[in-house]
């Protein structure tokens, strides 16, 4: 049976606090990518109670995602977009999620993200990451990114940190280690990477804008 | 003087940005550029003189998500 919305706001409330709770519940957070980092940011945002989340990908699960991404064996072949959506609401059927399934270039970036306080960038491509925050930091000028560059490989954990560049920029990851340069992407780091941006996106939530 | 990514460069007063960008070899695809503060838009690359005092910092991105 699946519990009531005010068995989940009870329950969130008791963990957080509800001043802490109802910032959360009312924030909404654009995710652009839904591959390892943004499949993981979704979770952890959508565990936390994040009230609505905009989630942005035009891939569908393959085999060779399932060592990172959040899917499982069910979702081989359907849209990340859907994929997702289906695991946030099995975490908590409450919270809204809003997709899109196309692929984000410069042309459509600000129309996709306007609204949006705080975008988090989950690409894989450099290129992509770098497009992305270019056109938002440059067209959209309301509005922060958390940026996810260098998680790949089996380096310390430690060596994955957040930065803050620019009121507007953070950028989580050990900044240098590119997934075509060492062998592969593995689930631990990753997960390190994308909770570090969904942990900024809780703290810039509740007022904090330091790392 | 300016600064490039925390350490004082020296010979870069009066030329633009884009000259201080293929000196250090950055792929103008894979970077963001914060100047003095704010992340400079890429149309700005080629017209932007660096002066005395200015601080910068490039970002460049690598790949993996």
């Amino acid at each position: 049976m699946i519990p009531s919305k005010e068995e989940f706001e009870r329950v969130l409330i008791e963990r957080h606090t509800k001043p802490v709770h109802e910032r959360l519940k009312n924030a909404s957070i654009a995710i652009a990518g839904a591959g390892g980092l943004g499949s993981n940011i979704a979770m952890s945002l959508a565990r936390a109670g994040v009230g609505r989340l905009f989630i942005v990908d035009f891939d569908k699960v393959e085999m060779s995602n399932l060592n990172r991404q959040q899917y499982f064996i069910r979702h081989l072949g359907m849209y990340k977009t859907e994929a997702i959506t289906e695991i946030l609401h099995e975490i908590n059927p409450y919270i809204s999620v809003d997709y899109k399934t196309v692929q984000v270039t410069e042309d459509n970036a600000a129309g996709l993200f306007s609204g949006f306080d705080i975008i988090c960038e989950a690409f894989d491509r450099a290129e992509s990451k770098a497009m992305l925050i270019n056109t938002v930091l440059e067209k959209l000028p309301g509005t922060t990114i958390i940026s996810g560059s260098g998680m790949a490989g089996y380096l310390s954990s430690n060596s994955i940190k957040t930065r803050k560049i620019t009121d507007r920029l953070y950028i989580c990851g050990d900044g240098v280690t590119d997934s075509a340069d060492v062998n592969g992407l593995m689930a631990p780091r990753v997960a390190v990477c994308s909770n570090h941006q969904a942990n900024m996106v809780i703290r810039l939530l509740l007022g904090y804008t330091d790392c | 003087m300016i600064t490039l990514n925390g350490k004082p460069e020296s010979g870069f007063d009066g030329r633009l940005l884009t000259e201080l960008l293929t000196v250090h070899s950055y792929r103008t695809e894979l970077i963001a550029v914060e100047y003095n503060g704010e992340i400079l838009p890429k149309s700005s690359y080629g017209d932007t003189v660096l002066k005395d005092g200015d601080s910068l910092e490039v970002v460049s991105f690598v790949g993996g998500g």
